[in-house]
């Protein structure tokens, strides 16, 4: 070969290279200019303006603590303790919390870190804030009294009405009609029994190998009651919410399946003679998918009312085009040696069916069903919260709330490890269901 | 002699029948005990989730066709208003469509590296694999409404959140498909980079991703349909695009159904127009540009 012929082709290779060379700096380069065409359309600059701060460090320090309650009423002088602020977290008479010291009608409160609130006579209080003083608060004649003057920091606001503290170990509220203390734990508080259960408080070893606290009934018994009927964190309703949100993605699922597969028979080529129908039942197919999760949701709320069957026919509805879709592909690609085989022995068409397309089409089918089930779990949980059923409810409802944000967080890492353990469970089903079939191909 | 040999093969041959039939029908008996127990869980979930609606199944069934018919009709008496109405909710739909385009190029993205990252032989750091692939299980667990809900109370309502929610989610989802296509890449390339002293990020960008991306994209535009209906039904619970116009244009309810049908009309279309979209390219990417 001569330099000559080389030449071109050369020049071919140096071209090539340089389309190649253009196309790597080109589409990065595209994806880039969207991405500053999205900072700007999507405003990522008023975002640090519109986000709410304040909101993000509660819910971030909510969700791993709780809040008790020291309360007096001004009017009466009655004190109480309440976790949350909750009538049902409410201390029983003459209980109170250990970090809470001094005569029952005046009690001095320890926050932590020398931060510590005195209760005195005459609807008066201290707050002694280390590196700041003592601040001292009396609610004289309907008005709201203290020693800061005219000189307020700024983690305090004042008025004639309201007195607001507010420090990293608690806060302080005082106003006409009560005084009121946030002492802030971490944990999830009332979790396992509540207050009035007499297993509060005791670890699970004392609880199995002591005396039996309650006579009426065994420790185990009594403990399981009340956990199950926990007012604060409600564990029956919860449990029942799950389910609900399973039972959604099971019934969608597996009725979509049913519904799709004498569907898919129409569909294909091999076995729906007329064309017509074949193009109808695609048409169909096509339409339900189309349109939507979200729409069928709403078209069936409106006739069926809030709840976990809606639910579970909007995801049987749009599925249902899924599957039809995906089964006539299947019944496309059947082997028709197989059929034939099972033909020769005189079988009829429902046995050609049976023993000839069935089998062949159960693996794909079976693991189209399982992988759907898994993705539904997650659907379930948004159409739970846009038709009102299981746990997407449960989350909107205590998001919307915006207080119980351990709630929350208990509900989110529910949700995880329902979907967790529904995906582990298909795949484990799926591998068994379809081990035969691996070894033959 | 040879009659008692016949007799023996006969007997054994009986035997195996038996045996054989007794085999078929346990396999029978289980097959239909399946399937009863299948039934059973599934009329009787049914009808725990009748019970648990507020409306029962049969009395909903007569009163299906009302909404669609009545949204029709109205829908019908203004049609002339249709077309402007998709006019004024063709920004919103845009921004759907966005929200869903840059999370699935964002999760594609986080995707790619994660899924680099825990693939045998791929891997920067062999040691870390586990931990990858828990992370990868974790994120693809993730609801997107969680983190959404979740960001809208910090960020306030907006695209944002539902941008984020969903990129996070296919981060994981695309992850674990990437990593499946990885798997069974061809490790040669990287060996010969190796040799000529590539470092890690050069052995993949060019051993690697010429090799896996058809596939990847293919899988990337799937997802892509599917963020798409994610992005709209996030939005219907608080985070911007056609989904929030649509539950505003819902909550005013008679006489404002030719909103909602043009909204559905617009909703209906990008959604087949972007499937049909992504199956063509699909088509191109696994089975090749038709000569």
């Amino acid at each position: 070969m001569t330099a000559t012929d080389m030449g071109p082709m050369h020049q071919q290779a140096a071209g090539l290279f340089q389309r190649k060379r253009l196309i790597a700096c080109a589409v990065p380069a595209v994806i880039f200019g969207y991405f500053v065409y999205i900072f700007f359309a999507f405003d990522f600059m008023g975002l640090s303006e519109r986000a709410r701060m304040d909101n993000a460090i509660t819910l971030a320090s909510d969700s791993w603590s709780y809040k008790t309650h020291v309360t007096r009423d001004n009017r009466s002088g009655a004190i109480s303790y309440a976790i949350e602020g909750e009538r049902k977290g409410e201390y029983p008479e003459g209980t109170r919390p250990d970090w809470v010291s001094g005569e029952a009608d005046a009690p001095v409160v320890a926050l932590g870190a020398g931060h510590i609130v005195r209760f005195l006579p005459d609807n008066a209080i201290t707050f002694e804030i280390p590196d700041f003083g003592t601040i001292e608060a009396q609610v004289v004649d309907g008005r709201v009294m203290s020693n800061l003057g005219d000189d307020v920091p700024d983690f305090v606001s004042a008025s004639n009405t309201r007195l607001a503290i507010t420090t990293d170990e608690g806060r302080l509220t005082v106003t006409r009609a009560r005084t009121e203390v946030f002492h802030y734990s971490p944990g999830w508080e009332l979790f396992w029994f509540t207050l009035d259960s007499p297993y509060y408080g005791h670890g699970l070893l004392a609880l199995l190998t002591g005396p039996q606290l309650d006579s009426a009934r065994s420790n185990v018994a009594g403990m399981w009651e009340d956990f199950w009927g926990n007012r604060m964190w409600r564990h029956t309703d919860v449990i029942f919410a799950i389910g609900e949100t399973i039972l959604m993605a099971f019934l969608g699922t597996f009725g979509a399946a049913m519904v799709a597969l004498p569907l898919a028979f129409l569909a294909a080529r091999n076995f729906a003679p007329l064309g017509a129908a074949r193009f109808a039942v695609r048409r169909f197919f096509d339409f339900v998918r189309g349109v939507d999760g979200l729409i069928w949701t709403i078209v069936l709320s409106r006739a069926f009312g809030p709840g976990p069957m809606t639910g579970a026919l909007a995801m049987l509805i749009t599925d249902t085009g899924g599957f039809g879709k995906s089964f006539s592909e299947a019944l496309e690609n059947v082997d028709e040696k197989q059929i034939e085989g099972v033909a020769s022995t005189g079988a009829k068409a429902l046995q050609r069916y049976r023993f000839g397309v069935i089998p062949q089409i159960t693996p794909i089918l079976l693991s189209q069903v399982l992988y759907y089930l898994e993705s539904n779990t997650r659907s379930a949980t948004i159409i739970g919260a846009i038709t009102g059923g299981g746990i997407g409810l449960l989350l909107t409802q205590a998001m919307q709330t915006q207080k119980d944000w351990e709630e929350v967080s208990y509900y989110i890492v529910l949700i995880i490890l329902m979907v967790m353990v529904m995906d582990t469970f298909s795949g484990w089903l799926r591998r068994k269901l379809i081990k035969g079939d691996e070894g033959g191909h | 002699m040879a009659t008692t040999d016949m007799m023996q093969g006969r007997g054994r041959a009986q035997t195996i029948h038996a045996h054989y039939m007794a085999m078929v029908q346990r396999r029978r008996l289980y097959g239909a005990l399946t399937l009863l127990i299948f039934f059973l869980l599934f009329f009787g979930g049914f009808y725990v989730a009748d019970d648990r609606n507020a409306g029962g199944f049969w009395s909903g069934l007569s009163q299906l066709g009302d909404f669609p018919a009545g949204v029709l009709s109205e829908a019908w008496e203004k049609r002339g208003l249709l077309p402007a109405h998709m006019v004024t909710y063709f920004g919103a739909l845009v921004e759907t469509v966005n929200i869903a385009a840059v999370s699935t190029l964002v999760g594609a993205l986080f995707g790619l590296i994660l899924s680099l990252m825990s693939t045998r032989g791929l891997s920067k750091w062999p040691m870390m694999i586990p931990v990858f692939r828990r992370i990868m299980d974790i994120m693809r667990a993730v609801p997107e409404i969680v983190i959404a809900l979740v960001l809208i109370f910090v960020l306030g309502g907006g695209p944002v959140p539902a941008m984020v929610a969903i990129a996070f989610h296919t981060t994981g989802a695309l992850g674990k498909l990437f990593s499946e296509v990885s798997e069974n890449a061809d490790l040669k390339p990287v060996e010969g980079l190796a040799s000529a002293g590539a470092n890690w990020s050069q052995r993949m960008l060019l051993g690697v991703i010429p090799q896996v991306a058809p596939n990847f994209l293919s899988y990337a535009l799937l997802r892509f349909e599917v963020n798409i209906r994610a992005s709209a039904i996030l939005g219907f619970v608080g985070a911007g695009g056609i989904g929030y116009e649509l539950k505003n244009a819902m909550s005013w309810g008679q006489g404002k159904f030719d909103e909602a049908a043009a909204i559905f009309l617009l909703l209906f279309g990008t959604i087949v127009f972007f499937d049909q979209l992504s199956s063509y390219f699909r088509n191109r990417l696994t089975k090749g540009v038709p000569q």
